[in-house]
């Protein structure tokens, strides 16, 4: 109960409050289903609503960034802009490519969303609010996350666009090796933190983030998982697949209407994926800041929703995104894999070496200092 | 050069040599390859620099032009002239053996007055289709819509190329591939972010690398040396600015002054400094739009806003002083047509305080970065000898190390009173061409430095008669724009209209230079090599 009062805005109460209410009146199987049905609205609507404000921010921010304003003529400072952007896309005609191969022209962006979503539910946003937590959690993030992939390919070869085809198979060679490196470092963490779990990798953060624990070698595998994940999501620099410049735009230059929204969404929302496994591995997910015997400190700190931790640290590392997209000009093809293969894969593997010497010859932050 | 005329009489002694307003030289149409050829090769004045190549309707016979000049000193010039009276079946011998730069100009030449090369390599027509009727310069040009109607079907590109060549059992002509076997080709173009303009380059891949590019242009070609042919000289001042739209102003002062040259017509000192001043200004913005497209086909669109953001303050500038903002309107033959506005001066001072800043933040934020560094250095190499003989003026060849500024070469407007430096850098490579833009932009705020205090007060332009005619001859002039030597030809009989005018396009240069400097690059290499060049096409579509 003390819990409770404590936490008087964490969303757990609600659910757990409902679950009781449910359990109380009706069979287990009904009272599952109906927490099923609402657990996957409720993560479409978030789906939905989190890509308009990450469409909204990024044109802000953007515009920012480039001395422009940005939308500001619908609504007040332009916040209705993406709304308004969404439903002009929902009307959009969806032109059907007379020598394009029908049926994987319009499978191709299902399996682009279907990953991006199947990710995006096993993301933990906050106290009681990570719809399953498997014990392979990192592991079935990365694997679902890669079938996007199949996606953009079938786009690229389905389009019977030259400049698609082109596009499609930088894309190709682009994931298949940025993640090798995300995959990596995520395991350099995992080496850290002894699971895969992501309630348990979130637990073990408390007083001391991931991203300190293993002080050099996580700092490493964190600035490389920025990097790889950053290139996973298709954005500048790395954003060759599309490169406006050179392929008007790569592999989705054929599609039109919804289906290019559901492109355009699956980018923005691995944005936001990307960071927000990056705040949970490695920048305590949505624990607040802690510091082992300041309890006072603790208190107030804790008095914050963790959902609010959460989303806040996930919007820092979408501006570090952002702002390196928007400063850098694009590499090129060749570039773009000697970094990948020359640099980022061979010091990812030392890192994990150096990882495993720190864990078992207990130098960790926490090993040293005695923390929990 | 009397020792050019000697060498000339001893190559082809049936030569007339005439002095007219340049050094000008007539030669038999069998004969002018071997006379080029040795005035190219002779140790003394090399002149192994064409300019201009002129195709012009004589009447009783069609004929080339060509203003050659020496590139180590650009005002050393000279005049070829040749010309065939077979109408039916105009033959002359190519020079693009000779001079890169002569391919593209001989195959516009064929689309437009009908003369074919012997020896070019591809014989296709440059700015039109293969089926067109008639040839439009030539005098005699049936101008009836009905005989070349508009079409709206789909036409199939087709990639062979006609050509004739010259073997030991005479003239064969023949039809060549312009790809190697089973190409893998994509389009750039016509419709393309990375153009700059309704560019159309044919691009045989493998995989991401460039092997060959083949150039197709006229995609908005308006015919406006024939249209200038029907109008008088005040009226065709306009059509400059449509030309390079960027550097709309410099064009414009072009014109201006090979009709003052031919007409004599004093230009007041008050709209020499105004000139100088505003094409000054208008070389800055076209540098700070040439740097935005070149950041912006690298990827890195907020450089490219922040260029834009410098061009409207010069773009507001003109606004106050002309009321247009891209094409201005201010060049008139015999000076300008406004005045400054009051607050021109200090506009302008702080424009350049502004600017200087400004140039820092470039040079921090986009010139030492990593990325953009890989994508430039060393890419899209341009040797001396290749700028000079693809006629690649402008920052560009200055980039290949080649001193080209018309400025210094032969001074026009003010530019023998002011102090700046000629920026040449050595590397020839898009680094290089990128930075010589942003040290030009210094220089010029240099040259509006020393110029904005001490306009004279006075006439800002010259009276002239109602009825500009210009007497008979030939007349030349040459400017420095932004992309490169822009140049006039004006052939006059007397009458209000010209005769014959022809632009020189400093983009079509750039562009033939192409095919050259990308082969073997990547295909994201080509955009970027794209945007150093920094081409305007309707330039080259004239």
């Amino acid at each position: 109960m003390l819990l409770n009062y404590s936490h008087p805005l964490e969303i757990s109460n609600l659910t757990t409050w409902l679950d009781t209410t449910l359990r109380s009146s009706m069979p287990e199987f009904w009272v599952l289903f109906i927490e099923f049905a609402l657990v996957i609205v409720a993560l479409l609507t978030a789906y939905a609503v989190i890509a308009l404000i990450l469409i909204y921010a990024e044109r802000k921010i953007t515009a920012f960034f480039q001395a422009r304003y940005g939308p500001n003529r619908v609504g007040k400072w332009g916040l209705l802009q993406s709304l308004a952007d969404m439903i002009k896309i929902l009307l959009k005609e969806i032109v059907k490519i007379t020598r394009s191969d029908r049926f994987l022209f319009f499978a191709a962006p299902f399996f682009m969303i279907v990953a991006s979503m199947a990710t995006f539910g096993a993301i933990p946003f906050g106290k009681g609010l990570l719809a399953v937590d498997f014990n392979i959690g990192v592991l079935y993030v990365t694997a679902v996350s890669s079938v996007g992939i199949i996606g953009v390919l079938l786009a690229g070869w389905s389009s019977n666009n030259k400049y698609s085809m082109i596009g499609a198979m930088r894309s190709g060679a682009q994931f298949v090796s940025y993640e090798l490196s995300a995959g990596f470092a995520l395991m350099t963490i995992v080496v850290l933190a002894g699971t895969m779990q992501f309630s348990e990798l979130i637990e073990g953060q408390r007083y001391c983030w991931n991203i300190f624990n293993g002080h050099i070698s996580s700092i490493i595998a964190f600035v490389i998982y920025l990097i790889s994940g950053h290139a996973e999501t298709n954005r500048g620099p790395f954003d060759l697949p599309e490169a406006e410049s050179e392929l008007t735009a790569g592999y989705h230059t054929e599609y039109s209407g919804l289906q290019f929204g559901f492109y355009y969404l699956a980018e923005y929302l691995n944005m936001f994926i990307i960071a927000s496994i990056a705040t949970t591995v490695f920048l305590g997910g949505f624990l607040p800041i802690q510091v082992q015997g300041w309890d006072a400190f603790n208190g107030i700190m804790d008095f914050i929703p963790s959902y609010v931790w959460f989303f806040a640290k996930t919007a820092v590392l979408i501006f570090l995104s952002l702002w390196v997209r928007w400063s850098f000009p694009r590499l090129r093809i060749d570039q773009l894999l000697n970094l990948e293969w020359k640099y980022l894969l061979p010091i990812n593997l030392v890192n994990i070496v150096v990882m495993v010497i720190l864990v078992l010859t207990g130098l960790t932050l926490k090993d040293l200092f005695g923390i929990i | 050069m009397e020792k050019i005329k000697e060498l000339i009489l001893n190559t082809v002694p049936d030569a007339v040599i005439e002095q007219k307003q340049k050094l000008t030289v007539t030669v038999a149409w069998q004969q002018l390859h071997l006379l080029v050829k040795t005035l190219r090769d002779n140790a003394e004045l090399p002149f192994d620099f064409l300019v201009k190549l002129i195709g012009v309707d004589r009447g009783e016979e069609l004929g080339v032009n060509y203003l050659l000049c020496s590139s180590t000193d650009l005002s050393k010039e000279l005049v070829l002239k040749t010309g065939t009276s077979d109408r039916e079946n105009p033959l002359l011998y190519s020079i693009t053996d000779i001079f890169e730069t002569a391919h593209f100009n001989e195959r516009e030449v064929y689309a437009l007055l009908g003369i074919r090369f012997i020896n070019n390599p591809d014989m296709r027509k440059f700015f039109l289709n293969a089926d067109w009727v008639g040839y439009p310069l030539r005098k005699d040009y049936d101008a009836n819509p009905e005989l070349n109607p508009l079409s709206f079907e789909s036409v199939e590109m087709v990639d062979t190329a006609p050509r004739i060549m010259e073997t030991p059992d005479g003239l064969v002509e023949e039809t060549v591939n312009v790809f190697e076997d089973d190409p893998y080709i994509i389009n750039i173009g016509p419709q393309h972010p990375s153009t700059h303009g309704v560019m159309h380059f044919r691009t045989a891949l493998d995989g991401e690398i460039v092997k060959k590019i083949d150039v197709h242009s006229g995609y908005i070609h308006r015919g406006i040396e024939k249209l200038s042919e029907n109008l008088t000289y005040p009226q065709i001042l306009h059509f400059t600015d449509r030309l390079d739209y960027l550097s709309a102003n410099i064009n414009r002062h072009g014109l201006c002054m090979c009709v003052e040259k031919a007409a004599e017509i004093e230009v007041p000192e008050r709209a020499q400094y105004i000139r100088t001043i505003m094409d000054e200004l208008n070389r800055i913005d076209s540098h700070c739009l040439a740097w935005a497209c070149q950041t912006n086909d690298l990827g890195a669109t907020t450089a490219f806003i922040y260029g834009m953001r410098e061009r409207e303050i010069i773009l507001d500038i003109f606004d106050k002083t002309c009321g247009g903002r891209l094409i201005i309107n201010q060049n008139v033959v015999g000076g300008v047509m406004f005045d400054i506005y009051n607050q021109f001066q200090k506009d302008v001072k702080d424009f350049v305080i502004y600017m200087r800043s400004k140039l820092r933040e470039y040079d921090r934020f986009f010139s030492h970065n990593v990325i953009a560094l890989g994508r430039m250095v060393k890419i899209g190499n341009l040797s001396k000898e290749d700028a000079i003989s693809y006629a690649v003026t402008g920052p560009a060849g200055r980039a290949s190390g080649w001193s080209c500024d018309i400025r210094k070469h032969i001074p026009y407007a003010l530019y023998n009173q002011v102090e700046f430096k000629e920026i040449i850098r050595t590397e020839g490579d898009s680094y290089a061409r990128y930075l010589n833009r942003l040290d030009e932009i210094e220089e010029s705020l240099h040259i509006i430095e020393q110029l904005i205090d001490n306009i004279p007060e006075g006439e800002i332009c010259a009276k002239t008669k109602a009825i500009i005619k210009l007497p008979e001859g030939e007349y030349y002039s040459r400017i420095e724009a932004c992309r490169g030597e822009f140049g006039v030809f004006i052939e006059s009989r007397g009458e209000r209209f010209p005769y014959r005018l022809k632009f020189r396009s400093p983009s079509m240069a750039l562009v033939s230079a192409m095919p050259l400097i990308c082969k073997n690059e990547k295909i994201s290499d080509f955009i970027g090599i794209g945007g150093s060049m920094d081409y305007v096409i309707p330039d080259i579509d004239r």
